[in-house]
């Protein structure tokens, strides 16, 4: 019930909350534009070229791909995590702890609810800029099949917002900035490395690969490779209701706790 | 609404943290065009009461109406029309001080034309006009609180809120605010302020309510309250023997020890000052007008805790 009238509250006014955010961005957006410029570019490199000439060819679903393109969408999957995830708990904790923009907006006809869901919308929006940017030079080098590489872009929407919605949850429970460390050693980097996005899951221990499923960055990982590949990946439907779901709760308590932490 | 309909009234409010109450079961009205000041010390709940009004904190029994909405359940309503200054500023320092304005206006879907003249107008009201490019850290504390008040009048707001407007100032800039709320009063804006600080209450406020641990112990006028609790005028001595003290005890005076200095609360046209002056001529003592800090010390038995 709680939860319904959580969601209720929320109004178009959330999009004021996105629009501050997006104009912050833009002040500074050619900053802003590098990182998810060179980021492709650095990994392609050092993975791609440095890595990947060591391993050659690999089998991925049956089919043999190079080393170089299998990574590619790992790249963009943990872009997809990165920017929202962070947007949400290190610059959302800024916003709301130190400089109270949080408060001097509930002074407005806003209520919590319309600015815990625009700071998510903006953490969805950040994954979604960089995932486009960085598509965008992966496509430079060859590595994104069409049409299918377009599905990155509802995917980084999903993935965006799952992951923003998390890390809002952290922000809604951290005593203070540097607690943040936590989440992200015992969720964030395990994910990062163990989620499908540089080797494939298939080669871990049984035990390995069920706790490798069960995080959500291995089925946005799952579904941006079968994009990029051009195939329709083995469990997609699975993966997508899974990660529906889960974005679901997580966007929920996230606005849940963040009242409970701010309304007092 | 008729002219002189409430502008808030509470009815039996409390706020309990846990099975603290921070507010006890208080009752109040603000009426159009006045200006009305809780006063009291850190702590005495003035604070949540403005957070509960503003629509802040939810309301643990009771009911608050401001403009005859109930703040619980239309609380985008009643803040639309409710101008907030915060204790804390919480000013967008990601933005230049003009762009605060503006974005801030979107809050309220202010028309975005009207917005950039309003705009304009508010920093020249509060003499921010050559700031208007500058970056929030480069403000001063007086600048940064003045912006927060154009702020909160963006909306042209039927009601002002100020929480501690002016803590933390030195006396030039709290001057300039006074000065400006001044001007708003006279302008008929009906206004709302907390203040640790008797000064500020007296100088601003056309009724004080007086609070400690979270209930309202007098409500009146600042004159009226001061002549009502402690008469015109108080002697302060310090260093005292018995002797002076038996005298004060004899005469039937009010007084109050404080810090090892005696309050003397003269009853009115009493001319107890000149009197102690001449009974004991080395006796070091101070005579002169009450104010609400006296008020407050009559009634709590205490000075107000500060800072």
């Amino acid at each position: 019930m709680t939860a319904l009238q959580a969601v209720r509250n929320i109004s178009r006014l959330t999009l004021r909350v996105w629009r501050r955010d997006l104009d912050v961005y833009l002040t500074t957006w050619k900053t802003n534009f590098l990182p998810p410029l060179l980021e492709p570019v650095f990994y392609v490199l050092a993975f791609g070229l440095g890595i990947g000439s060591l391993i050659g060819d690999l089998v991925y679903q049956g089919v043999t791909v190079s080393y170089l393109r299998f990574m590619a969408p790992g790249v963009l999957a943990v872009a997809i995590m990165f920017w929202s995830f962070f947007e949400n708990t290190y610059a959302s904790f800024v916003r709301m702890y130190y400089q109270r923009t949080f408060d001097a907006m509930m002074a407005t006809p806003l209520l919590v609810e319309d600015v815990i869901a625009g700071e998510i919308l903006w953490g969805t929006t950040k994954s979604l800029l960089a995932s486009v940017i960085m598509l965008g030079v992966l496509t430079g080098f060859g590595l994104v099949a069409y049409p299918t590489g377009l599905w990155v872009v509802p995917l980084a929407v999903l993935g965006g917002l799952l992951f923003a919605s998390l890390g809002m949850i952290c922000t809604a429970v951290t005593p203070n900035i540097d607690t943040f460390n936590f989440p992200i050693f015992v969720f964030v980097f395990p994910m990062f490395m163990f989620s499908g996005t540089f080797f494939p899951i298939d080669i871990l221990p049984e035990w390995a690969r069920i706790l490798a499923w069960i995080l959500p960055l291995t089925h946005v990982s799952l579904l941006v490779r079968g994009s990029t590949l051009g195939w329709y990946p083995d469990g997609a439907v699975w993966s997508l209701l899974y990660l529906t779901l889960v974005t679901a709760a997580a966007f929920l308590v996230a606005l849940l706790l963040m009242k409970r932490r701010l309304v007092k | 609404m008729s002219g002189d309909a409430a502008v808030v009234s509470a009815r039996a409010v409390t706020k309990r943290y846990g099975s603290f109450a921070a507010v006890d079961g208080v009752d109040f009205e603000v009426r159009k065009g006045e200006c009305v000041g809780f006063l009291g010390p850190n702590g005495a709940g003035k604070t949540t009461i403005v957070r509960m009004v503003s629509c802040f904190s939810p309301i643990t029994e009771g009911r608050i109406r401001v403009f005859g909405l109930d703040v619980s359940r239309s609380p985008r309503e009643v803040k639309a029309q409710l101008g907030i200054c915060p204790q804390e500023d919480n000013l967008d320092p990601d933005f230049s001080v003009e762009r605060n304005l503006l974005v801030y206006a979107r809050y309220f879907s202010l028309p975005a034309r009207a917005v950039r003249e309003r705009a304009r107008e508010l920093l020249d009201l509060m003499q921010l006009r050559e700031k208007a490019g500058a970056k929030i850290q480069e403000l001063s504390g007086g600048m940064k609180r003045r912006l927060v008040l154009a702020r909160a009048l963006l909306n042209q707001p039927r009601m002002l809120i100020l929480d501690e407007p002016t803590t933390g100032l030195d006396p030039q800039a709290r001057q300039l605010i006074w000065q400006r709320v001044r001007m708003l009063k006279a302008r008929g804006t009906t206004i709302l302020l907390t203040t640790h600080y008797m000064e500020e209450a007296s100088q601003l406020c056309d009724r004080v309510l007086l609070m400690d641990r979270g209930e309202i112990l007098l409500n009146g006028s600042p004159s009226n309250l001061i002549e009502r609790e402690v008469g015109r005028e108080v002697v302060e001595l310090w260093n005292f023997t018995d002797e002076v003290l038996a005298f004060i005890r004899e005469k039937g005076w009010e007084h109050e020890t404080l810090d090892e200095r005696v309050h003397v609360f003269l009853p009115p046209g009493d001319d107890g000052g000149r009197e102690i002056g001449h009974r004991f001529p080395h006796q070091e003592h101070l005579l002169r007008l009450a104010t609400l800090e006296d008020v407050f010390l009559r009634k709590a038995g205490r000075a107000l805790r500060d800072g």
